[in-house]
């Protein structure tokens, strides 16, 4: 009998929990507000940004790693995307470098972790303050405006039912996200990622580099992170230093809501995908109906409780079925 | 290997050691715990360099810069610690550091084959390749690391204690598997405490002591005798103390216990100053009989009477009521290996709600003397000392907490022969002074020289208990296998 992967029966219950919240809203809201195309084209904009991180920081986060900064860099690298456009007019120029930014400082983050043997809450706690400092010092702790360029384009609002029906920055995301999970179930690089978080010394003892593979982890965070924050750019048309502050900890409930362990080992990148789209279900949904913030912080928090703790009941019986 | 030195920081642990590895012949490497075994494979294994000294492979020089390296020259190693990724399936553990891969690609025909291929003769043709690893029991877990070596067409395999976690018939299946290899020109570095392990299957011997060579030669031409002298330097006459021991009134009576799983049915009672064994097959539920009574498993139904409480409790009534647990899994359950011994030692009974540093300090200066650990002090690190010391303060800990009587769970699994007799010695001194120890071993030497009464576990029952002057090695295994008398 051929099973599907794992990797898609796992996120079917996210799939489920999506849809009710939707419908839930769908039922709240008078007269099927929640509902229409617009909603739902908004409601993946909103959440490409945090998709596109959490994609990220799932492989770091399977790799018994913890990356705080990526909202830094986020915000980081929409500043330079910024700062490139109004200085040199050259959209290519400023992807390569917003970008690249976030790589370099994905890469410093993984050199520190390996090479000085500092924990990766201790390291990324740090360059979260030090790359968000860069990025005030950069903008001077102002908003960048830039020139029109085609970088505007990736966030841009989708009329309705014309195509190519999401913004273009949500089907880059979505690529991203296949390409990822992917690259993490079938290839060696994957397969390593989790030996490295189930257990780093036997991943040791079998002769994988493991500082290799966990510098290349940050690495890809921070890439990540960097094409986060041209979307993140995109999505209002200047640079914010003050943009994306505390996207490190939603991407982290994506990925958790999404089924991994902080302890390494577990998770995929598509039920982060879809623990971040149920968290921005719940901020537009409870915004439509008018309810108060903090409502939308206790229904989100409520969710990622119930989420894990459901998860963690259902594969500790499942184990001990097995057993 | 030649004049091979290792140096820890100040600590010397090989001095210049040579040994010789056959193709087609298994070795045994023996030694107590720190006599610098274990770091002679992983130099070999390329887990550590050399200080001094040269290796030469096939008649070339060989000086692997890491692990992946030794294994691509034909060397591989079965590591004491299991070396599992409990969220990888088994096909990927096989595989793992060893993929078969096409530009990055993973190959999932041709690993599926060739992990089909290394877990068949170890009696695991049936095994769900997909499956992750942890929902298999420690025991197999441990054959799917020995398929891993397999897998890698090594022309050198190094064993060091693949048996700790291994039932009887898996020993069998093991040893069958290397016989097979050595017939195919294989070398095998086989290292184990069990002395009748090693001489089941090897042909010769090579002892280490405090990292010299102590002696070597083909297997045949050593008694046991002499093979335990020269380990631990001076004659071993007695391993197994025992002096007359009289039974007291009655501690621990267990009634028809049943956990959620195992045990299924098992009742003996136990008195004071006695030594009650339990054997049985891994997995027969033996280590589940000692959780339930101590509260850590769920009681199904049967009775449980202490004394004169009655009925089920939890862990924490349980050393209330007197009962000491020695888990059989040391670092991840019977100590907090990075706290200091006197953490350790207090850690059932607290004295107070407030930590009362100095009292603590000097009741576990008094425990660690009385005992015996060898230690700086009692501030040092529970993972800074030998298998043997730390299992000397599991045991205090209890000894501390008051308790009458003490479930030990293996023992003395993964010391020293040395440090063994240390061990038995002191159960003897405990069952003198009046304490009842339950105690379950896959040793079956070691039952039936400590122990007054035997009960065999066979899938969750345990049989009526005898004895252990009633008792022999094959009687014992005849019983836990099931055989029909």
């Amino acid at each position: 009998m051929k099973k599907l992967p794992k990797s898609i029966t796992g996120s079917l219950g996210l799939v489920a929990v999506e849809l009710v919240i939707f419908v839930l809203f769908w039922k709240l809201i008078p007269h099927g507000g929640f509902a229409t195309w617009t909603t739902i084209e908004q409601l993946t904009r909103h959440s490409a940004i945090v998709m596109m991180t959490a994609i990220g920081m799932t492989f770091v986060i399977i790799s018994a790693g913890i990356d705080l900064s990526v909202g830094s860099v986020v915000a980081f690298s929409g500043i330079t995307a910024a700062v490139v456009l109004k200085d040199h007019h050259s959209w290519i120029l400023a992807l390569v470098l917003a970008t690249g930014s976030g790589a370099i400082w994905g890469l410093i983050n993984g050199l520190f972790i390996t090479k000085l043997k500092v924990g990766p809450f201790i390291v990324t706690l740090g360059t979260m303050l030090i790359v968000r400092a860069c990025a005030l010092g950069l903008a001077h702790e102002q908003s960048v405006y830039s020139p029109h360029s085609h970088l505007d384009v990736l966030m841009k609002p989708v009329l309705q039912f014309a195509t190519p029906f999401l913004a273009s920055g949500v089907w880059l995301t979505l690529v991203a996200a296949m390409f990822f999970s992917i690259i993490l179930a079938k290839t060696r690089f994957g397969r390593r990622v989790i030996a490295v978080g189930s257990n780093e010394s036997a991943a040791r003892l079998c002769g994988i580099p493991v500082e290799r593979i966990q510098v290349l982890v940050y690495l890809l965070c921070g890439f990540l992170a960097g094409v986060a924050g041209i979307l993140s750019y995109s999505q209002v048309t200047y640079g914010d230093p003050n943009a994306a502050n505390g996207l490190e900890l939603s991407a982290i409930a994506a990925v958790v809501i999404g089924g991994a362990s902080l302890l390494g080992g577990e998770g995929t990148v598509w039920g982060a995908v879809l623990g971040a789209l149920i968290m921005q279900t719940i901020a537009d949904g409870t915004t439509q109906m008018g309810l108060p913030h903090w409502v939308q912080k206790l229904v989100t928090g409520c969710i990622i409780v119930i989420a894990v703790g459901l998860d963690r009941w259902r594969s500790r019986r499942a184990q001990a079925k097995a057993a | 290997m030649s004049g091979i030195v290792k140096r820890f920081g100040p600590t010397l642990a090989l001095d210049h050691v040579y040994l010789q590895i056959y193709s087609g012949r298994v070795l045994s490497v023996a030694g107590e715990n720190g006599s610098g075994k274990s770091t002679l494979m992983k130099v070999l294994a390329g887990v550590h360099f050399a200080d001094e000294g040269s290796m030469t492979l096939d008649g070339k020089p060989f000086a692997p810069k890491n692990p992946a390296d030794a294994r691509n020259c034909g060397v591989a190693m079965i590591h004491q610690e299991l070396s599992i990724c409990p969220h990888l399936s088994v096909r990927e553990n096989v595989m793992l550091g060893n993929e078969k891969h096409r530009a990055g690609w993973i190959q999932e025909h041709t690993s599926d084959q060739l992990a089909r291929a290394a877990l068949e003769p170890l009696g695991l043709a049936d095994l769900d390749l997909g499956r992750p690893a942890k929902q298999y029991p420690i025991g197999v877990q441990q054959l799917i690391e020995i398929a891993r070596a397999l897998a890698s067409e090594a022309k050198i395999i190094i064993l060091d204690e693949p048996t700790s976690s291994l039932s009887e018939t898996d020993v069998v299946k093991l040893f069958a598997v290397l016989k097979e290899l050595r017939s195919r020109g294989a070398a095998i570095v086989y290292i184990s405490h069990f002395l009748n392990e090693m001489r089941e299957i090897s042909d010769d011997i090579s002892i280490l002591r405090d990292g010299q060579n102590a002696t070597e030669g083909p297997m045949d031409q050593f008694t046991d005798h002499d093979i335990v002298t020269a380990m631990v330097g001076r004659s071993v006459d007695d391993l197994y103390p025992r002096s007359n021991r009289n039974a007291g009134e009655v501690l621990l009576t267990v009634d028809r216990l049943a956990g959620e799983k195992l045990p299924a049915d098992a009742s003996f009672s136990i008195h004071k100053g006695e030594v009650f064994g339990i054997a049985g097959l891994n997995g027969s539920g033996r280590s589940e009989l000692l959780r339930t009574i101590f509260g850590l498993d769920a009681v199904k139904s049967g009775q449980v009477r202490v004394g004169s409480f009655s009925g089920r409790a939890t862990p924490n009534q349980r050393w209330q009521e007197g009962i000491g647990f020695l888990s059989e899994n040391r670092k991840e359950e019977g100590l907090a290996v990075k706290l200091s011994i006197e953490e350790n030692l207090v850690m059932p009974k607290r004295p107070k709600a407030w930590v009362l540093e100095r009292q603590e300090h000097e009741s576990a200066t008094e425990w660690v003397q009385k005992i015996g650990v060898k230690c700086r002090d009692t501030h040092q690190r529970i993972n800074e000392l030998s298998g043997g010391n730390q299992q000397k303060v599991a045991i205090a800990r209890m000894l501390y907490a008051g308790v009458d009587v003490l479930l030990m769970d293996e023992p003395t699994r993964g010391i020293d022969v040395g440090s063994k007799a240390q061990i038995y010695q002191l159960i003897d001194e405990l069952a003198q002074s009046g304490k009842a120890i339950v105690m379950v071993s896959s040793y079956l030497p070691e039952l039936l020289g400590t122990c007054d009464r035997i009960a065999v576990m066979h899938r969750g029952k345990l049989s009526a208990s005898r004895p252990s002057a009633e008792w022999s090695q094959a009687s014992l295994i005849h019983e836990a296998v099931g055989a029909s008398a």
